[in-house]
């Protein structure tokens, strides 16, 4: 989003002008100057909101808008701190997800919230089971399964164990739930993050069918293509205030863009490498990832960022950490020239190929353990080559690190879980270099985090290379790999479909190879 | 675009902020003698401490060998049965070798020992980690196994120390150097051992790491085989020292010797600050556990005002109240 992004700010005001102001049918959901205050943090502010039955509309923002907590006040699982909250005319004043509920309104979360062990059909009737005289009904269960997962084109059997089926299916499962009972309202957060082309297609004519029953639905995307093929009202968030509702369709994705944005962006990414990338660091040929990858080739190159595109279950993940060594793999792998196999992650981090994990909390740092053991637990033999633990050492080593990729911390003895997500991933980004790496391969760089770190981070990445290293990227954020690598390589199920580079990094590119389909329309509305 | 400074300048380098699990078995300690004094003040005569603790030295260390397979995600119940098992090798093979070495035949024994305890828990270890076997499965299962082996060898019965042995092995534990009892001697040459082991090396820091999150030591490229296996050895190890010191005080080895010790082992080290979810490890902590319930024991035989036979009862309940400190301390 970079060049192309830059405000005009005559264009954001005359879209400012033209937000709705009021409605002649009455609303099925009205929210009022809603806000939430957490301690002294506002991240929602005076937010009010109109829901016409039958209407889709979308709630779009970024990360840290206030969405969610938008989305979690309306379901009833966060009290607001001010507001009402109207439904078809009286005030609710639940506190319960289950109150919200009874009154008419549904949320489909964006985390899977279902019980792996049990069936499709026992978690679609968690917490309401059917049955006579204190037995369970399973015949009749099994039935209103069947019937609603056939709705919703889902093809798993309801006496499939939720454990054993794919992820897509149990988003759908998962929205299958919420649709079970009649709703007024049905809020989706994010529920496409995790689908591929034609389930998204399946969902949006779920959601169509919604709709066509009169019932509203509130969608949280960061997909501004769905968006603007969807929604009826576009409502925009911004650091927790309502910048106004649109009328759908009359936005341009660049104008939603604009909207959430509300600044300039020009120096969100760093500049490119000036000069081509040098001679090829890693070479790898016919990677193989049993159940995720085949066949796979590609070489990164000194001073480059290559990246890689693809949905979510495309196999990016998969692949480097098979290459790694983290998880069963073939492949003939050439670094510097010279045939390697990993057979663990010590091996490719002895030969200086590092992995930065996607998942910061949950496998990259030890939430409980204070900064320097965090920073120095992969390069533990290089920082202490005697027989024992040198304080000085990681003192030293993690005021270095603090001042070069400047993490925000209170005091160095604290714990990494107190860190924002922002200074976390920094604090991961400097333990992953602590064994000084010549491939640096990045998964999720700047997932979840704000977006002056993630300038930050796009910094350093270019560092890295202009330092002469090797970088990979992954991510699912498309604009993040057309605003940071050099090229990109798309995968879809397993394999790599091609390559997006120069002129050719467009997102439309990308979501081409990506998908191999034109994401088609599905409303109206037309790609840009 | 700005990058707005939202925090204050970093603070000095080391801080010492101390939390319950790290002094609380110690404040535990000192209130328990605090009371027991009040109680009876023979309780804190030198002769009285000194048999306790001598007394708490087989829980002790053990149970720093069980701090370090707790601090690294597991768990042993087989250490019990484990010292019964090596109690019983060590002698015959003592008795074995007595007619013809005398006393040489006590370093070979003890090193018999250790030996049989380093590969004990070397098993314990593989079944865990190459096996991917549950911890409280697989040493349920050894547990079982080293109890039967023990029965067989002493035919039910059992294996005493030969008399030419008794009198020279009896210092082991009823010996004092400097006045100091040898037990308490060598298991806080132990605890030094592993405090030194788990808080100033690469082993130690790895131990804990793969406890904390093992997803995030594998992801840092250590080997969660290699340190848990090596925690199993430690722990087979310090269960072998245990027998090693516990011979004299018995004379012989029985299909009843260490019964429950694995109880009182993770009472001991959940008492001294360490969690059984794996993480950080308290050793000095673990050390204190072991003396906090020889000490309520020798409370309640030498006061009237609980019966002796519901030591188990009291023990019990201060597990679970440490169990529920850890749990709201958080």
């Amino acid at each position: 989003m970079s060049a192309h992004a830059r405000i005009e700010e005559s264009r954001v005001d005359a879209l400012a002008a033209s937000a709705i102001v009021a409605n002649s049918v009455e609303p099925v959901l009205r929210a009022e100057n809603l806000t939430k205050q957490y301690g002294l943090a506002t991240v929602l502010s005076e937010v009010s909101l109109d829901v016409l039955p039958g209407e889709i509309q979308a709630i779009i923002g970024e990360n840290g808008a206030g969405k969610s907590t938008l989305m979690r006040i309306l379901s009833g699982y966060v009290e607001p701190t001010e507001g009402a909250i109207w439904m078809e005319g009286r005030q609710l004043s639940f506190l319960r997800p289950s109150e919200a509920q009874e009154a008419g309104i549904a949320l489909v979360h964006q985390e899977i919230l279902l019980a792996d062990a049990l069936t499709v059909m026992e978690n679609l009737f968690l917490g309401r089971t059917l049955g006579r005289w204190g037995l369970a009904d399973d015949r009749r269960m099994r039935r209103l399964a069947a019937e609603k997962l056939a709705e919703i084109g889902c093809a798993v059997s309801p006496s499939a164990i939720v454990g054993a089926i794919p992820l897509a299916d149990k988003q759908l499962v998962q929205i299958a739930r919420a649709l079970l009972d009649e709703h007024k309202v049905v809020i989706f957060d994010e529920p496409t993050a995790v689908l591929t082309g034609e389930e998204v297609r399946r969902l949006q004519e779920v959601i169509l069918g919604l709709k066509s029953r009169g019932i509203a639905v509130l969608y949280i995307s960061h997909r501004l293509d769905e968006v603007q093929q969807l929604a009826d009202k576009v409502t925009v968030l911004r650091d927790g205030k309502l910048i106004g509702s649109y009328p759908g369709r009359t936005l341009s994705q660049m104008d939603m863009a604009r909207l959430m944005v509300g600044r300039e962006l020009a120096a969100l990414y760093p500049e490119k490498a000036s000069k081509p990338s040098g001679e090829p660091v890693l070479s790898v040929r016919n990677a193989h990832v049993p159940g995720y990858v085949e066949d796979v080739s590609f070489t990164l190159r000194k001073g480059e960022i290559l990246g890689f595109a693809g949905m979510i279950g495309a196999g990016r993940t998969e692949l480097f950490e098979g290459l790694i060594g983290l998880r069963p793999a073939r492949a003939s792998v050439q670094l510097d020239g010279k045939p390697i196999h990993f057979q663990s992650p010590r091996a490719a981090l002895d030969a200086g190929i590092s992995y930065l994990t996607e998942d910061r909390k949950g496998k990259g740092l030890l939430l409980q353990e204070r900064l320097a053991p965090n920073l120095t637990l992969s390069a533990l033999a290089r920082i202490h080559p005697g027989l024992y633990l040198r304080r000085s050492r990681e003192a030293a080593a993690i005021k270095e690190a603090v001042a070069k990729y400047d993490i925000r911390v209170k005091s160095y003895s604290a714990r990494a879980g107190e860190l924002s997500g922002g200074n976390q991933q920094k604090l991961l980004l400097a333990k992953v270099m602590m064994t000084n790496p010549s491939v640096v391969i990045i998964d999720e760089p700047t997932r979840g985090i704000d977006i002056a770190n993630k300038a930050q981070i796009y910094a350093f990445i270019r560092a890295l290379v202009t330092e002469g290293r090797a970088c990979i990227v992954i991510s699912s954020d498309m604009q993040e790999l057309i605003g940071v690598c050099d090229r990109i390589l798309v995968m879809r199920e397993g394999r790599i479909r091609g390559e997006a580079s120069g002129d050719k990094m467009t997102e439309h590119e990308i979501a081409f190879l990506a998908t191999s389909e034109v994401v088609g329309p599905i409303g109206a509305g037309d790609l840009m | 675009m700005t990058l707005l400074a939202d925090l204050s300048p970093v603070r000095r380098i080391r801080e010492f902020n101390l939390t319950w699990s790290d002094v609380g078995p110690f404040l535990a300690l000192v209130a328990l003698l605090v009371i027991g004094f009040a109680i009876n003040p023979e309780f804190l005569s030198t002769t009285n401490l000194a048999n306790v603790i001598t007394r708490s030295a087989f829980t002790a260390i053990i149970g720093v060998g069980a701090t370090f397979v707790i601090s690294s995600g597991g768990l042993d119940l087989s250490v019990g049965s484990m010292a019964a098992f090596i109690t019983g090798v060590m002698i015959m093979f003592m008795n074995r070798l007595a007619p013809d070495l005398v006393g040489w035949a006590i370093p070979a024994g003890m090193a018999m020992a250790v030996l049989v305890g380093l590969f004990c828990g070397l098993g314990n270890g593989l079944i865990v980690t190459v096996g991917r076997i549950e911890p409280f499965i697989a040493t349920l299962g050894t547990m079982g196994i080293f109890r039967a082996l023990i029965t067989y060898l002493s035919d039910g019965g059992s294996i005493p120390i030969d008399r030419s042995l008794r009198d020279l092995y009896r210092p082991v534990y009823f010996g004092t150097v400097a006045g100091m009892p040898i037990p308490i001697l060598i298991s806080l040459v132990v605890a030094a051992a592993g405090a030194f082991l788990l808080y100033k090396t690469k082993y130690g820091r790895e131990c804990s790491a793969v406890g904390a999150n093992e997803d995030v030591a594998r992801y840092s490229g250590i080997s969660v085989v290699r340190t848990r296996t090596v925690a199993y050895v430690i722990q087979g190890v310090c269960v072998a020292i245990a027998a090693i010191c516990y011979v004299p005080r018995l004379g012989a080895a029985t299909p009843t010797t260490g019964l429950l010790w694995e109880l009182q082992v993770i009472t001991a080290v959940v008492i001294g600050g360490t969690a059984l979810r794996g993480g950080k490890g308290h050793i000095w902590g673990t050390i204190a556990g072991a003396v906090i319930l020889e000490l309520i024991a020798n409370l309640m035989v030498i006061s009237d005002l609980v019966s002796e036979y519901l030591v188990a009862a009291v023990q019990g309940t201060i597990i679970i109240i440490a169990m529920l400190i850890q749990r709201f301390s958080k």
